[in-house]
């Protein structure tokens, strides 16, 4: 059995699966702490359980870092240091952070000799003296962790690698971040993405090493994972390292939850809330990602975030007659007060569905004085707004299952253009949770691969390997690991022999 | 005359995206360059060609290279070094700087030399739009010679190219250079007197994207079209409105081939477009009719908020608007299409007049 969690900034909630079954669920408000709010779930869920032996692992997705990052604290003293020259010296480090989040972790940064060209001849050779006296720099400025990043390093990192020994030889308590370990091409963003890092791993450290010992003296001693932003899971002691890849758990685990309470791999999850209309695609169980950067705290990274389509549409959006127009305003949460089917004076949405038969929610007296050609012409709005978000996220134009989740998926009908089914999974409230217990192990990687000395099949099935590997090294089980997604991008106006590769594998935990 | 800041660099940046139609390199590098360069040396001036004076000596300088490169191993000072070159070579130093391209990321090149040397740039460039290849400007068509031609690596490497049989070798050589310098390079080309800039290049261009950067902008804040007020600053039309449903890319020798297939959307309602590309936009067909053609304009922008879509970033389902802008009367002629018309890409086909109305 496993028990998934899900911190969100208002409520920690827990559930036991045993296999593919829900056995119990709970939901508790979040802890300004985190850890004693994810503690209370753990002994609720498992207190009055003679089984609790069968539990075997812990999955965690949670906002704790995220928020580090968002109210600057918590954060260590970090330097980021560049293998680069003579090139790349005009943006230094750090060049496009907000002020005030550079301040508060020191904006120590550092070029050095070092970096990779694209086909993987080396810009310079490592400079041992000048890399001691950076590192001795890096102490009297009271630096306590290092992010490092060469230029091309997702092509060679081994320039990467030989700094960091370096630098741990002069200064041997600094927690060290490679980039070619955090982020793909793309040095500003890769740069940034492994200094997020570099500054999370202290507070990651702490909390990792207070849910472990909050846990054994609970009564489970089990292994425990957190929730990656790819929907993948990675042992506690990987997170403490590389706690920058837990920032974006939270939308991956909820779709993934949804689809997985509806039977279906291969969807798109709609999720209606109050305020607004969210849309993401699952292929294979995996959202979907966005082609464009992400922004993280004000700083700009190149992770692979889901694909999400948001609209103004919710069960507390207010609806206007003459013309008739539906949101962008909001009832929010005092839906149970503002609303007619509550006493309220306001007309959303949800008066709407419940005017027109399609929800029993409040008094449906108090919306009898709506007519029904207006509720009808309501509700045929409402359902292509919806299916509109269905298809801005679909990847072609074939139908595909819907799975309908959230508290205003009452407003839509069960027919639908676009959709091949819909489907209302029961327990989506805790879909999050869901989707953090269900989670695999994986492994990614994105490299350049000069084909002027191997074949483009030979490039491929060296990122395939690498990829397998990084899924068994997360606590995959080597035969269940299978490659999921290959994409190749040819480098465009150079007429050379590069690849751009990109490869995950996925596996089922040990 | 006018002076770039700050502030303008993100108009010149969205509204050079828009006139890379697809192609051109992502603008946002290009812009923290600029801005590093105008935050140290100040806003650099801009000077109209009317304003230039007869014995100015005013050099092009552009990178060259793969986009995906240059966001990785960022290009620094390397245009000023070319520039440096240059002068060192023929002897005489530049008096202005000038764009070789407005379309995407090399419309705020000449901000860096500019900047570090002190000098301005003049509102005009060599393309009018985003073209591939350095032959393809209209100096050379007109007949500004192509060479010299320094290119710069940071390592402190300079290539001269002191002679060639015409701008086509010099993009063969200029481009092998640039492999062997690690995919991204910069260049300086041979000063042009004020007479042959005023004759050979696209002018106003800088100001051009610079309004239809500002137009974009401040319709997002006043929550108007867009798409409207892009047209209000340049004419044009919009050529179609729907949703992506189809996409077929390949890349073959550098350059990134395909199509796209628009789905008409409200008053474009069962209708069709195709529009292929090379990198940038070259066709346009509705239905099966061409309406737009290189080197005429063909810019495919996000439908709400203006933002241009380049050919790397075109996905399923993005609902958009395709402008069509005339190309330059420069690139009309005989000459003009013969170098960057429909035949320079390998299309049977002969250039006709985008329709405006």
């Amino acid at each position: 059995m496993h028990i998934g969690i899900d911190v969100g900034g208002t409520n920690t909630d827990a559930v036991l699966m045993d296999g593919d079954g829900l056995v119990d669920k709970i939901k508790n408000p979040t802890t300004p702490d985190v850890t004693s709010g994810i503690i209370s779930c753990i002994n609720t869920l498992i207190s009055s359980r003679p089984d609790v032996g069968q539990i075997n692992a812990v999955m965690l997705g949670t906002t704790h870092f995220v928020n580090a990052l968002l109210q600057r604290r918590e954060l260590a003293p970090s330097a980021a240091l560049r293998l680069c020259l003579p090139a790349t010296t005009m943006l230094p480090p750090l060049v496009d952070w907000p002020d005030d989040l550079k301040n508060s972790i020191g904006g120590h940064t550092y070029m050095a000799r070092g970096g990779h060209e694209y086909d993987g001849r080396e810009i310079s050779s490592i400079d041992e003296k000048e890399l001691r006296k950076i590192a001795k720099q890096m102490t009297d400025e009271g630096v306590r962790s290092v992010s490092i990043c060469g230029v091309f390093s997702p092509v060679d990192g081994s320039h990467e690698k030989i700094a960091a020994e370096i630098i741990k030889s002069e200064t041997p308590d600094v927690n060290i971040t490679l980039s070619s370990e955090i982020g793909r091409v793309g040095l500003l963003e890769r740069e940034n993405a492994a200094m997020l890092n570099a500054c999370l791993v202290e507070v990651a450290s702490k909390t990792v090493a207070a849910i472990r010992t909050a846990m054994i003296s609970a009564g489970l001693n089990v292994p425990l994972f957190f929730s990656q932003n790819d929907g993948t899971l990675m042992e506690s002691e990987f997170a403490s390292h590389y706690p920058v890849f837990t920032i974006a758990s939270g939308p991956t685990n909820s779709m993934r939850g949804a689809a997985f309470l509806s039977g279906v791999l291969d969807a798109v999850v709609v999720d209606i809330g109050g305020t607004s209309t969210d849309g993401g695609m699952l292929i294979h169980g995996f959202p979907r990602e966005a082609a464009v950067s992400v922004n993280v705290a004000g700083v700009r990274t190149n992770f692979r975030m889901p694909d999400v389509f948001s609209t103004a549409l919710g069960g507390g959006s207010l609806i206007k007659q003459n013309p008739l127009t539906i949101g962008p305003e909001s009832v929010g949460f005092k839906l149970a007060r503002e609303a007619m089917v509550f006493g309220g004076g306001q007309m959303t949405a949800t008066d709407i569905a419940v005017a027109n038969g399609m929800a029993e929610v409040g008094d449906r007296r108090l919306v009898s004085n709506i007519e029904s050609s207006f509720a009808e012409d309501t509700i045929d709005e409402i359902q292509k707004r919806v299916e509109d978000v269905v298809d801005q996220v679909k990847i072609s134009a074939q139908p595909v299952p819907v799975v309908l989740v959230g508290g205003g998926s009452i407003l839509v009908r069960n027919s639908f253009d676009g959709a091949s089914n819909v489907l209302r999974p029961s327990n989506a409230e805790v879909a999050n949770a869901i989707g953090a217990a269900i989670s695999q192990v994986g492994g990614q990687v994105e490299k350049v691969y000069s084909l002027t000395d191997m074949s483009r099949d030979e490039a491929l099935d060296l990122a395939k390997d690498e990829a397998t590997q990084k899924a068994v090294e997360a606590g995959g089980d080597p035969k269940s690991i299978e490659i999921v997604d290959i994409e190749e991008i040819p480098l465009t106006y150079l007429p050379s022999n590069a690849l751009r590769v990109k490869v995950k594998a996925v596996g089922n935990l040990i | 005359m006018w002076h770039i800041s700050e502030d303008d660099l993100e108009s010149i940046a969205i509204g050079a995206g828009i006139l890379g139609t697809g192609g051109g390199g992502n603008p946002y590098i290009g812009m923290l360059r600029a801005r590093q360069m105008i935050r140290e040396n100040g806003p650099v001036k801009v000077l109209s060609h009317n304003e230039l004076d007869e014995n100015d000596n005013i050099v092009c300088v552009g990178g060259i290279g793969a986009p995906t490169v240059g966001i990785e191993k960022v290009r620094d000072k390397q245009s000023y070094y070319a520039l440096k070159a240059i002068e060192d070579f023929t002897g005489k130093k530049a008096t202005a700087i000038i764009s070789n391209e407005i379309g995407g990321s090399n419309s705020l090149e000449p901000i860096i030399p500019a900047a570090l040397a002190g000098l301005p740039i003049v509102d005009a460039d060599g393309m009018g739009r985003a073209y591939p290849e350095v032959q393809m400007k209209t100096y050379f068509v007109y007949g500004v010679p192509s060479y010299p031609m320094a290119v710069c690596d940071e390592k402190g490497n300079t290539a001269l190219i002191t002679e060639a049989l015409d701008a086509k070798w010099v993009e063969r050589m200029a481009r092998a250079v640039t492999i062997q310098m690690g995919g991204v390079a910069c260049y300086a080309l041979a000063p042009m007197t004020a007479h042959q800039v005023q004759t050979t290049a696209v002018l106003d261009s800088l100001s051009l994207v610079k309004r239809l950067g500002d137009a974009v902008r401040n319709a997002r804040t006043t929550h108007e079209d867009p798409i409207e007020a892009l047209l209000g600053v340049h004419p044009g039309k919009v050529l179609f409105q729907g949703k992506i449903v189809d996409l077929d890319r390949q890349t073959t020798a550098g350059f990134a081939r395909g199509q796209v297939v628009i789905e008409g959307m409200d008053q474009f309602e069962s209708d069709k477009l195709t529009i292929e590309f090379q990198n940038e936009n070259l066709i346009a067909r509705l239905n099966s009719e061409i309406i737009c053609i290189v080197p005429d304009l063909i810019c495919i922008v996000d439908s709400e908020r203006g933002e241009p879509i380049t050919t790397e970033l075109l996905r399923y389902g993005f609902r958009v608007t395709v402008l069509g802008f005339p190309g330059p009367d420069l690139w009309k002629t005989p000459e003009g299409l013969a170098t960057a018309g429909p035949s320079a890409f390998g299309y049977d086909v002969e250039y006709s007049d985008l329709e405006l109305t």
